[in-house]
């Protein structure tokens, strides 16, 4: 191999270089780098699927998803108002002290664990934004492509007096709460139920420790105190694409109207258009 | 490694950068369809609820 050809001319003695290369035999610590090198772009193309195409794909899903819910919730109402019922014997009872039209919102009793019961609308997350909330704040909840928003158990449902808490991802698996930081000051938070339609009104940020339960007071960080308002928190993680915090978004109640006298203005046009696609 | 599944490909140039390309292509699906989704469940470490382990 080591044999010296006298190079006769410049193409020959380059084919002679290659052939020599060619001949080179594998070398353990050349194969071990090459496998080093590998795992370092797998880990890489992970993490790239991971908060990239995965959270489209599944934001996507989990958005789709909610629109289907809302749609259905919206049919069956207008299904039941147009055929021929006897009028409801459970009026409401007018509370004067109501800041909307339509009497005191109606409270749904939490469902089983993981059965979706409410779709959340934030413009300020994105007109396209809809996500479908389920009971319990398992990953099978967080992670599902179907539902993406958990309700905590045992913290008060749409409309109630109290606190009504859920959590979401920041990033990944949809992000539902990826621009949670963004919320401004009276920013509309809008709950979709079977029921109606329960607007909040964005009013502040909190950075908590994981283990803050504080938040999911019905009066926040005041355990045992009686509610007086309806609230609703937001929580997920922080900073983004850490889990070292919870960041918590507060909203408190605005005002409520059933699902037969349609959604809010703002509400409305943004559901029409997810609508239409 | 590579160098010796560089040499394995039939062909010429064109065709070998080719298959590299489709070879790629098709480890990246079979990534992203199975393998990805199956070590999400193991590392998952996105909690973001407040109290819950």
């Amino acid at each position: 191999m080591s044999d010296a050809t006298p190079p006769a001319a410049p193409a020959e003695s380059r084919r002679a270089r290659r052939a020599l290369r060619r001949r080179k035999p594998v070398s353990v610590i050349g194969v071990f780098g090459e496998v080093l090198i590998t795992g370092g772009v797998l880990v890489f193309l992970f993490i790239a699927w991971q908060l990239w195409w995965n959270d489209l794909v599944v934001a996507g899903e989990q958005s789709s998803a909610a629109n289907q819910i809302s749609q259905q919730w919206i049919d069956d109402a207008q299904a039941a108002s147009s055929t021929p019922t006897p009028t409801p014997t459970n009026t409401p009872t007018a509370a004067p002290a109501q800041p909307s039209g339509f009497g005191t919102p109606v409270v749904a009793v939490a469902p089983a664990e993981a059965q979706p019961f409410a779709v959340l609308y934030v413009p300020r997350y994105g007109a396209a934004y809809s996500r479908t909330i389920a009971e319990g704040v398992g990953l099978n909840v967080l992670n599902s492509p179907r539902l993406g928003i958990g309700h905590y158990p045992g913290t008060q449902m749409p409309g109630e007096v109290g606190n009504f808490v859920v959590a979401a991802h920041r990033s990944a698996n949809g992000g539902g709460m990826h621009l949670i930081n963004e919320l401004q000051l009276g920013d509309p938070i809008f709950v979709q139920t079977a029921d109606g339609y329960y607007t909040y009104r964005f009013r502040d940020l909190e950075y908590v420790q994981p283990t803050d339960v504080g938040v999911l007071a019905a009066v926040p960080h005041a355990p045992g105190a009686t509610a007086t308002d309806r609230i609703i928190t937001l929580t997920s993680c922080n900073p983004l694409y850490s889990t070292a915090e919870r960041i918590i978004a507060y909203g408190v109640f605005d005002s409520w109207q059933p699902i037969s006298a349609g959604p809010p203005a703002e509400l409305a046009a943004i559901i029409a258009a997810q609508a239409a696609g | 490694m590579y160098a010796a599944l560089w040499r394995v490909l039939p062909g010429p140039l064109w065709l070998r950068i080719l298959q590299v390309l489709v070879l790629i292509a098709l480890v990246l699906f079979v990534l992203a369809t199975w393998v990805f989704p199956w070590v999400d469940t193991i590392v998952n470490s996105q909690e973001s609820t407040v109290g819950t382990p």
